[in-house]
């Protein structure tokens, strides 16, 4: 066993094991965190995959933004130190239980499908997402580029216009 | 089955962060914690086009344009989301969704 497969191993335990805390943890401020721990470890395995632009872009948006974004709002809205909560027994059975179905459904879909896996070594330079990114030509990626660009400043305003306070005399 | 690591074990990692997110959107009852979910289930999607374009299109990058638009919507998601929660929160003092039944006032 490589250091390599160790290391992929190390990754999607920790990514798994942090994913389950965060859902099923009771103190909300953990939660986050260990949300933060989760993408950190799928950033890994992005890294694993020799997909380093990815791996850059999950971490800086991810961990540096919407989990920031995520505390502050925790923050904002929770009283320190309070808990969630307790869900009622009957309703995390059968969540669990349907959660659990689908899972090893979908596991067993996938082992019978026998996907044509290719080997190679191309590894992915940020030249070549940067030029297929803004190309216009077929195949290319500009005109998705600019509708994000939209998408990204519509979402900007609404969050503007949403978290306006409005004032209680012209309602 | 072996234990080498590839395309198999990624797509089972994937699966299982799916259903945990699906999880937890089922039993949370906390909009902050329903967001973090999302969250774990958009991650899911991401890994899996990244697995699916390092071993089955290797010379392709569409899947990687896909997660770095997916990675772009859910920041613009999760910001909007967040707003919706802090408006939510002044208007009724609490983000939980059994207090929030009506949508207006």
């Amino acid at each position: 066993m490589s250091g390599s497969t160790i290391l992929f191993y190390l990754l999607g335990a920790m990514t798994l094991c942090c994913g389950l805390l965060a859902v099923t943890t009771r103190q909300i401020f953990r939660a986050a965190i260990y949300l933060l721990f989760s993408l950190i470890g799928i950033a890994g395995i992005y890294f694993w995959l020799q997909y380093e632009f990815i791996a850059a872009v999950q971490i800086v948006v991810y961990v540096g933004g919407i989990v920031v974004l995520i505390i502050f709002s925790i923050f904002l809205t929770q009283q320190a130190g309070e808990k969630l909560p307790k869900q009622k027994l009957g309703r995390k059975i059968f969540s669990a239980l349907a959660v659990f179905c689908a899972f090893a459904l979908t596991m067993l879909q996938v082992y019978r499908h026998e996907f044509s896996i290719a080997p190679s070594n191309t590894p992915v330079t940020v030249r070549d997402i940067g030029q297929k990114m803004l190309s216009t030509e077929q195949g290319g990626y500009a005109l998705p580029f600019e509708i994000i660009s939209i998408l990204l400043l519509a979402a900007m305003v609404g969050c503007i216009v949403i978290a306006l306070r409005s004032k209680p005399e012209t309602k | 089955m072996t234990l080498e690591p590839g395309l198999y074990h990624i797509l089972f990692i994937s699966t299982a962060l799916f259903f945990t997110g699906v999880y937890g959107f089922f039993t949370r009852r906390n909009l902050i914690t329903m967001l973090m979910s999302i969250e774990l289930i958009l991650n899911s999607v991401n890994l899996n086009f990244i697995a699916f374009n390092k071993y089955v299109w290797p010379g392709q990058l569409d899947g990687l344009f896909f997660t770095v638009f997916i990675i772009a919507i859910a920041a613009a998601e999760a910001a909007v989301a967040i707003a919706i929660i802090i408006n939510l929160y002044r208007s009724h003092q609490s983000i939980d969704v059994d207090n929030a039944e009506e949508l207006k006032y």
